[in-house]
């Protein structure tokens, strides 16, 4: 799941606006470069996407995650350029996205990029098939292939069965399966996914996730992923980016977004997110000791819900190992204890 | 105040509001009452008829008819558009020509002149099988059977010849006129005046252009078919495309479409449903327009239907009638069924199923041909076969005119004496200035300096063209016609509404109802009143009566159901949650179905100018005998002036209300 860190770039965007209502030439920005969304919200301004930089590097996921309204989708589409920046740079592999004409934006969709959108974004008049083919019909493929095609992605997604069934006949967490076959149809290298399973039940929702990491196993695709869900978040990231009111807070690993918030929102925003279920036993461990340790070892990159119940029981500290089976580490009980309850910890220092 | 300018008064104020504009208009009445009034706030100079010339004097004080003259004719004449309306006519008149043959005869196949009337029969009726069932199959059926029994065969397919032209054409304009809107906002900008002018511009009215610029005959009426035809298809088009949601455009895009495929594979099938309907009011408009396109020298079932009303021949007009409702009816349900047709993606069926519908309409149709080589009753009903019971309907309104022309007399002289001379003459006392006043003041307190300032100047510009005390007339008119719908309509929805299947089958007839061509709504009446005065006002009413009705049942209908388990909850009886919470919810919608009235009372009163009014209508159909084009436009003009006024103060309110309940 830890996309290489040496792989280049797929998708890149830098000091990317998007405001609703005014023109560009009207901005004013701050030292840092954004916009000062005080100013604007006074005259009916929106700074929906707000001096954000980024990159995401091929066969990494990058969730992005913030409250409603405050610029994901808007990101998105400018990232897909279904809408027009207001001002910044978008890269897809090297080549400058905003410099693109209408026909080389239509093949680089058509070869390139899929999405899924967050209500769906069915056509009404064509059936699950039709709609799954889509896609494949506007690259201009054969019909015979373009059903075969369609019906293996449908049977992907769990809706064999489903294949002349109209979009309303269908529920929302069906209809929001059917665009993910679409999405899949045309094989995209980079993939866009809107809030792709807030429409799913928990159990189906926790199936998807994991059919989608299997695949992503699999395709290695370069996704960028968006979701008010943390649990969906840490499950699936290799990175995060935490927006707020149009601006990226912060962009980093699930751990160190909870460990190391960048700014306040961004401490306030994760504050309630279980610690042991971001944390792996390596970023706790202490060096070792040389005392006596426990008869088994954890390895570093096991994450701490996983070990607690282990380590608890445990009297003696727990050698930390790394894949080679070297100790690199111990793990002592009340460490773990801290990182379990926090609270408890805070409560006894303040009266 | 400066919020009250821009946006009318806030709700809390405008019982008070209204209550000083009612006092300032009694008190501009009774300065004139007093003879205080200066003679230029109380009458401009108006069009009179000189009776020892017989023209008409030109004393207004803005001479648009003669204004709308010169440009007519510079464009006519100096421009060289005669040219083009030359060749749009002959081009028009080609394509009615193919398909008056197709139906009419002149293509000799099959040594038939024509289609046997029993093959067209049999067809009509597999195809609303196939589209519905044998419900309509039946309706259709019967409909030729009757048109071809009470020998109006001919005149029937020359009305269906001409739709066949006119029909695919307003379709094919309103489509891409919608497009365009669409896609430009200046189109749409420069349309939406166009079309809600268009949409309130009595028929009459439309004709008098028509005929300068194309000249009289067939294809003339098929080209004011078309104009009268395209605005709703461009309205709903373009709601259509609007309503289509963003995301799916944008999920067009990631899938790769170009703009073409955008529009064709993604967005104009997903506006279809309301493309659709717009298809079923274009045919449904284009009948009502063929009726009165007999004015100009359209032929076929409305040419036959005006020469027999000239004639005073009743019977004959109804039977008549009947085929013309019988027709509308028929492509009603047939362009609905076609609408709502589902598409069976199920099936991968064997050859001969899926053309099952068409191969039986092929053998039906030779058998019937067949058929009719041995018995010509099937291919042409003679004359002295065809089934006539006008003598029957003539002795109906004899036996009437008879037995209740007393009782209906004196109801008549009641009416006219008591009621409507009162109150028309109460509205050519006005000052025209008071009515100003009150148009103006309704505009500003429900909308603002801009709603004031529209109706204000759409009334100023009648009082300036000098067509006042007409308009008054037409006013009045409608003003009655509207009274008398709410009083019965209102109240009959509401009844209606109170049960499910009745409020189903309330709405059922008014869809029915509402497909009959309007100049039909004349018929009854010329049969119980004859023709005068009162018959065109009770013409209107029974015409503007259905959207009153309509709108009503829809309204307490989608009243939402929580609400009602809420307030039965709250422990109301059936006539508090009458009272309490249907009628409040309802209300916006209902205003709605009383603006509706409003308009169809305004289109009807100039049709029903017909049966002899006094007013506007009355110097329409002058100007049309005149081909007098610039006073036929600009006294249109005057009533669709009258009624957009109307139509803004109301709508504006009850979207407003709306926005109040939260129902939007
Ligand atoms: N077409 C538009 N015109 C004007 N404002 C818009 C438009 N689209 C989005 N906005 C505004 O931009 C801001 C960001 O919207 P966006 O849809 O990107 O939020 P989001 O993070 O996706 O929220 P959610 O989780 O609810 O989907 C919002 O304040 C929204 O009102
Ligand atoms: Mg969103």
């Amino acid at each position: 799941m830890t996309a290489p860190e040496t792989s280049e770039p797929v998708i890149r965007c830098k000091a990317l606006y998007k405001v609703f209502g005014a023109e560009p030439a009207e901005l004013e920005v701050d030292g840092a470069g954004a916009v000062d969304p005080r100013i604007f919200a006074r005259d009916g301004v929106v700074a929906a996407v707000n001096n954000v930089s980024l990159s995401v590097r091929r066969g990494e996921i990058l969730v992005v995650m913030g409250l409603s309204g405050s610029g994901k989708s808007t990101l998105v589409r400018c990232l897909s350029r279904l809408i027009e920046p207001s001002s910044g740079t978008v890269e897809i592999e090297g080549r400058d996205l905003l410099a693109m004409s209408e026909r080389e934006l239509i093949e680089l969709r058509r070869s390139k990029m899929g999405m899924v959108f967050q209500h769906f974004a069915l056509l009404p008049h064509r059936t699950v098939l039709e709609n799954v083919a889509f896609p494949l019909q506007m690259r201009g493929m054969k019909r015979a292939e373009y059903v075969a095609r369609a019906r293996k992605m449908i049977e992907l997604v769990g809706l064999d069965g489903k294949d002349n069934n109209f979009p309303r006949e269908l529920s929302g967490g069906q209809q929001q399966r059917v665009g993910i076959a679409r999405s899949l149809a045309i094989e995209p290298d980079i993939w866009f996914l809107d809030e792709p399973f807030s429409a799913l039940d928990p159990l189906i929702r926790k199936e998807m996730q994991d059919e989608f990491l299997r695949l992503q196993s699999m395709l290695g695709k370069t996704i960028v992923f968006i979701t008010h869900d943390f649990d969906e978040a840490l499950k699936l990231a290799d990175r995060i980016a935490v927006m707020f009111n149009g601006r990226v807070e912060q962009v980093g690993a699930p751990g160190d977004i909870v460990l190391r918030p960048a700014t306040d929102y961004v401490r306030k925003f994760t504050s309630d997110v279980p610690r042991e279920k971001v944390l792996n036993a390596g970023a706790i461990m202490d060096p070792p000791d040389g005392g006596e340790l426990a008869e088994r070892s954890v390895r570093a990159g096991e994450r701490i819900d996983a070990v607690a119940e282990y380590v608890l029981g445990e009297r003696r500290p727990v050698a930390v190992v790394d894949d080679g089976g070297k100790t690199v580490g111990v793990l002592h009980r009340d460490h773990v204890i801290k990182i379990l309850f926090p609270r408890a910890e805070n409560s006894g220092e303040t009266p | 105040m400066r919020e009250w300018l821009a946006r009318g008064m806030p709700p809390r104020h405008r019982a008070r509001g209204v209550l000083a504009l009612c006092a300032l208009v009694a008190l501009l009445a009774l300065l004139k009452g007093a003879g205080w009034m200066p003679r230029f706030l109380d009458e401009l100079p108006q069009h009179f008829e000189t009776a020892d010339t017989g023209g008409i004097s030109h004393n207004e004080l803005l001479p648009a008819d003669l204004l709308l003259d010169r440009v007519f004719y510079f464009l006519l004449d100096d421009l060289g558009l005669s040219a083009v309306t030359r060749f749009v006519s002959r081009s028009l008149k080609e394509l009615i020509n193919i398909f008056d043959n197709m139906l009419l005869g002149g293509g000799k196949g099959f040594g038939f002149d024509a289609p046997p009337w029993s093959a067209l029969l049999a067809v009509a009726m597999v195809l609303g099988y196939a589209l519905r069932g044998w419900k309509l199959s039946l309706l259709c059926g019967g409909t030729l059977l009757y048109c071809a029994l009470s020998g109006l065969w001919k005149f029937t397919m020359q009305t269906l010849a001409l739709l066949a032209a006119a029909v695919p054409i307003s379709i094919l304009i309103g489509l891409l006129l919608g497009i365009l809107a669409y896609k430009r906002r200046a189109v749409e900008r420069a349309l939406l005046p166009v079309m809600s002018v268009a949409q309130t511009l009595p028929h009459f009215a439309y004709l008098i252009p028509v005929v300068v610029f194309f000249g009289v005959g067939h294809q003339t009426g098929v080209i004011a078919t078309i104009i009268f035809a395209v605005p709703p298809m461009v309205r709903l088009t373009l709601l259509g495309l609007r309503k289509v949601p963003p995301e799916i455009t944008e999920a067009g895009k990631m899938a790769g479409c170009g703009n073409w495929q955008l529009l064709t594979r993604v967005q104009l099938p997903s506006a279809r449903n309301e493309i659709l309907l717009g298809v079923n009011q274009v045919i449904m408009q284009c009948l009502a327009m063929v009726v009165i396109a007999a004015f100009i020298g359209a032929s076929g079932l409305g040419y036959r239907l005006l020469h027999k009303l000239q004639a005073l021949k009743i019977g004959q007009s109804l039977e008549i009638g009947i085929a013309i409702v019988l027709l509308a009816v028929a492509l009603d349900g047939l362009s609905r069924a076609w609408a709502e047709k589902k598409r069976d993606y199920t099936a991968n069926l064997p050859l001969l199923a899926r053309f099952k519908y068409p191969l039986l309409a092929v053998g039906l149709a030779a058998g019937a041909l067949l058929a009719a080589r041995y018995f010509p009753v099937l291919d042409r009903v003679p004359r002295d076969l065809a089934v006539s019971y006008a003598a029957t309907w003539d002795a109906l309104v004899d036996w009437i005119v008879i037995n209740w022309s007393d009782g209906l007399d004196a109801f008549r002289y009641f009416l006219i004496l008591n009621i409507l001379a009162p109150l028309r003459d109460a509205l050519l006392f006005m000052p025209y200035i008071a009515v100003l006043a009150l148009v103006g003041g309704l505009g500003l307190i429900l909308g603002g300096w801009y709603s004031a300032l529209l109706t204000s100047g759409l009334f100023a510009f009648i009082a300036l063209a000098g067509w006042w005390d007409r308009a008054m007339i037409t006013a009045y008119m409608v003003i009655f016609a509207t009274f008398i719908c709410v009083l019965i309509g209102v109240p009959l929805g509401i009844w209606s509404a109170l049960r499910e299947s009745r409020a189903s089958r309330a709405l059922f007839w008014c869809d029915t109802f509402q497909t009959f061509p309007s100049f039909i709504y004349i018929l009854p009446v010329i049969m119980l009143f004859q023709v005068n005065d009162l018959s065109a006002i009770l013409a209107v009413i029974v015409y503007a009566i259905i959207p009153a009705v309509r709108y009503t049942v829809e309204g307490m209908r989608n009243v939402p159901r929580e609400l009602h388990e809420a307030v039965t909850m709250a422990g109301c009886g059936r006539w508090q949650r009458l009272v309490q919470l249907e009628l409040p919810v309802a209300l916006p919608h209902i205003m709605l179905g009383v603006n509706q009235t409003i308009m169809f009372a305004f289109s009807m009163v100039i049709i029903a100018a017909f049966v002899g009014t006094i007013d506007l209508g009355q110097q329409i159909f002058k100007a049309l005998s005149e081909s007098n084009i610039g006073k036929g436009v600009v006294l249109g003009l005057c009533v669709s002036f009258m009624a957009l006024s109307v139509d803004h103060l109301v709508t504006r309110w009850s979207r407003e209300r709306r926005r109040l309940l939260g129902m939007d």
